[in-house]
């Protein structure tokens, strides 16, 4: 039998949690963030300009309910345009905080204990982000229910083989149980903070949030079971969520979509994306919080490497279309490769390559990895790639279709970017209400990675 | 160290003991148990897996029932759309079936999974006996420890071999930091 590979210890960037914490200190240092840590001035600005941003997401969807999708810059043929090409990039983003809270911790990844529950929050933002482009795209986002089956006087039935309504039952499901492991996640730290609050009301709201939880080992029993099972239903989900989202272009039959490479090249693309949004978020709150004895450049360089690694799957993803498009023999899925390098968005494509292939490369070199400047810069690079990734998979088929007759350009609109930074606002002005109300960092988990958490063994009987 | 005060609090609920080490709480948990006490429970800051064999926690309920949401679920899913295209709204394209299985994969696999994940959640939390606004445990005040940095076992009254004197000086024999009654 092969023996076990042991890694060498020069393999990792320092430890998972730096020496001379305890059980208490951690407890106060994360609940303390949140309990007793004044708010300061650049919190109340960052929230400010997060929730400047949010307005226009409020302005330009007040102005869509109005007159419809027509302020947009969508047409026929490329009908698809901004919303779509959100809705992707944001439910990409998400798939990281369920990567590192249910995948890692089947695989037994202690360092994920230090960011899943702040990669969760980021899931949870992100699909609601997500959530609200494929409404406000159908035009009359007020008739929105009619996505749902239920008995009504059309006898109308929405159509179960179609991948949009996939695409319903799949994110809707993905929002319920990322929201239900966040909050399972939350509660010993919920009772964490009822425990240590020395404000009655700051008592009463984390008490009723926390249900009544008392540590029990009656409970802890029960309660880590149900956290793996919850961990081993959510790893198969993350996967189907993004292979659904990739079948809403794949079961067309569009050239340049409808390929059987699609379900797993985004789902490593939404993975790749999620790590890069974890890393531009945790950065700075790691830095502006002083964090960095708890996320420590092991994480960092754990995280990058992830980032490296589903990179490389998304640049073979990208060899992979140009090679089905030439080895297809078909006229207008060659012509889709050709026009996607050398047509009008071609620029968009180069840059795309230059953001997702070229800049993570220099992630090999662990000087990079374990700097968090270089990474922060080459994370917004990465986010911005994976944007323009979803630009070019949306517009590039859709632009250039069967018929020259039916060619078309796009260009957004002012409302389309308002719509887009928009959910950006509200997306940082949820992390920023997150950072200031909520432990940010799961700190019964934290314990566990303690030296003084161990049980000593062998117990005498 | 003093348990002077005993009869003080009426009724009992149980007798606390305070550990400062993991160690020194589940060689303690497991002498409970060997003494011969159930009714009893452990406090811990974080879930240690060592509890589970020394106090002999084995509660797979939650397993099963996740088990059953999950089937529940699936045939949920399977049928709805089976109603739904064949029964409620056939449509006939091209003479396609309309029990089309492969096409209703997908929804049945994500019903499957709400349903099962609804059912460990929910279920996890009503085994356990929550939400509960008030129980005795709090009534001692250094267990707002047991959620920081603290160890406890309490022995509660209910157990048939549960005296107060005798339970108190048993639990300071197993090597506790402190010892309280708990009112209930």
């Amino acid at each position: 039998m092969a023996q076990p590979v042991e890694l060498p210890d020069t393999i990792h960037v320092g430890p998972v949690i730096d020496e001379g914490h305890s059980l208490a200190s951690v407890s106060d240092k994360v609940g303390g963030i949140v309990l007793k840590r004044k708010t300061t001035l650049g919190w109340a600005f960052g929230l400010l300009v997060a929730f400047g941003l949010l307005q226009a997401l409020l302005a330009s969807a007040t102005w869509l309910f109005i007159k419809g999708v027509g302020i947009w810059g969508i047409n026929i043929p490329v009908g698809w345009g901004f919303a779509i090409i959100n809705f992707v990039w944001w439910i990409g983003i998400g798939h990281a905080g369920t990567l590192i809270s249910a995948i890692l911790l089947l695989l037994n990844q202690s360092w994920r204990n230090a960011i899943n529950r702040f990669a969760e929050a980021m899931t949870l933002f992100a699909v609601m982000c997500a959530g609200m482009f494929p409404v406000l795209h159908t035009g009359r986002p007020w008739l929105a229910y009619w996505l749902m089956p239920y008995p009504n006087t059309m006898d109308l039935w929405p159509q179960m083989r179609s991948p949009l309504v996939w695409d319903v039952f799949a994110v809707s499901t993905y929002l319920t149980i990322s929201a239900v492991f966040w909050f399972v996640g939350l509660i010993p730290d919920l009772a964490t903070l009822r425990d240590t609050s020395k404000k009655p009301w700051q008592q009463k709201i984390y008490g009723m949030l926390a249900m009544g939880w008392r540590s029990s080992a009656r409970h802890w029993q029960r309660y880590e079971k149900a956290s793996l099972l919850l961990a081993g239903m959510a790893t198969p989900l993350v996967v189907s969520v993004h292979t659904v989202v990739s079948f809403d272009f794949a079961v067309s039959m569009i050239p340049g979509w409808h390929t059987t490479i699609f379900p797993p090249y985004f789902v490593a693309g939404a993975i790749y994306s999620g790590f890069g949004m974890v890393l531009t978020l945790m950065i700075p709150v790691r830095k502006f919080y002083g964090l960095e004895d708890i996320i420590t450049m092991r994480h960092l360089n754990n995280m990058a490497k992830v980032t490296l690694a589903t990179g490389m799957i998304v640049a073979y993803g990208y060899i992979m279309e140009a090679f089905f498009g030439y080895f297809s023999a078909d006229v207008y899925e060659k012509f889709m490769v050709w026009n996607r390098m050398t047509g009008p968005y071609a620029p968009f494509y180069y840059t795309l390559i230059l953001c997702n292939i070229i800049t993570p490369q220099f992630l090999w070199k662990k000087s990079i990895r374990t700097n968090p400047l270089i990474l922060w810069i080459i994370s917004i690079v990465v986010n911005i790639g994976m944007w323009l990734e979803r630009f070019v998979i949306v517009v590039t088929s859709l632009h250039r279709d069967f018929l020259p007759s039916s060619w078309g350009m796009y260009s957004p609109t002012i409302w389309d970017f308002a719509t887009f930074f928009g959910t950006i606002g509200l997306f940082l002005f949820l992390i920023f209400l997150f950072v200031r109300v909520l432990p940010m960092i799961t700190i019964f988990e934290l314990r566990m990675l303690l030296p003084a958490a161990q049980v000593k063994e062998p117990v005498a009987r | 160290m003093s348990h002077g005060t005993l009869e003080a609090v009426h009724p009992l609920y149980g007798m606390m003991a305070e550990f400062e080490t993991p160690t020194q709480l589940v060689e303690a948990a497991r002498k409970v148990r060997d003494a011969g006490f159930r009714k009893f429970d452990a406090y811990t800051p974080y879930p240690i897996h060592e509890l589970d064999d020394a106090m002999d926690l084995h509660d797979n309920r939650i397993s099963l029932f996740t088990l059953i949401g999950g089937i529940v679920g699936g045939c949920a899913g399977f049928g709805l759309c089976s109603w739904v295209e064949a029964v409620a709204l056939p449509l006939n394209i091209g003479g396609r079936p309309l029990i089309s299985v492969p096409m209703f994969i997908p929804i049945t696999f994500e019903l499957t999974i709400l349903f099962g994940g609804l059912t460990a959640a929910i279920g996890m939390i009503l085994l356990n006996g929550l939400p509960l606004p008030y129980h005795p445990v709090f009534n001692v005040e250094k267990f707002a420890n047991a959620s920081r940095s603290k160890f406890f076992i309490c022995i509660e009254s209910d157990d048939p071999k549960f005296d107060p004197e005798g339970t108190a000086n048993f639990l300071e024999s197993l090597g506790a930091e402190e010892i309280s009654e708990v009112g209930r």
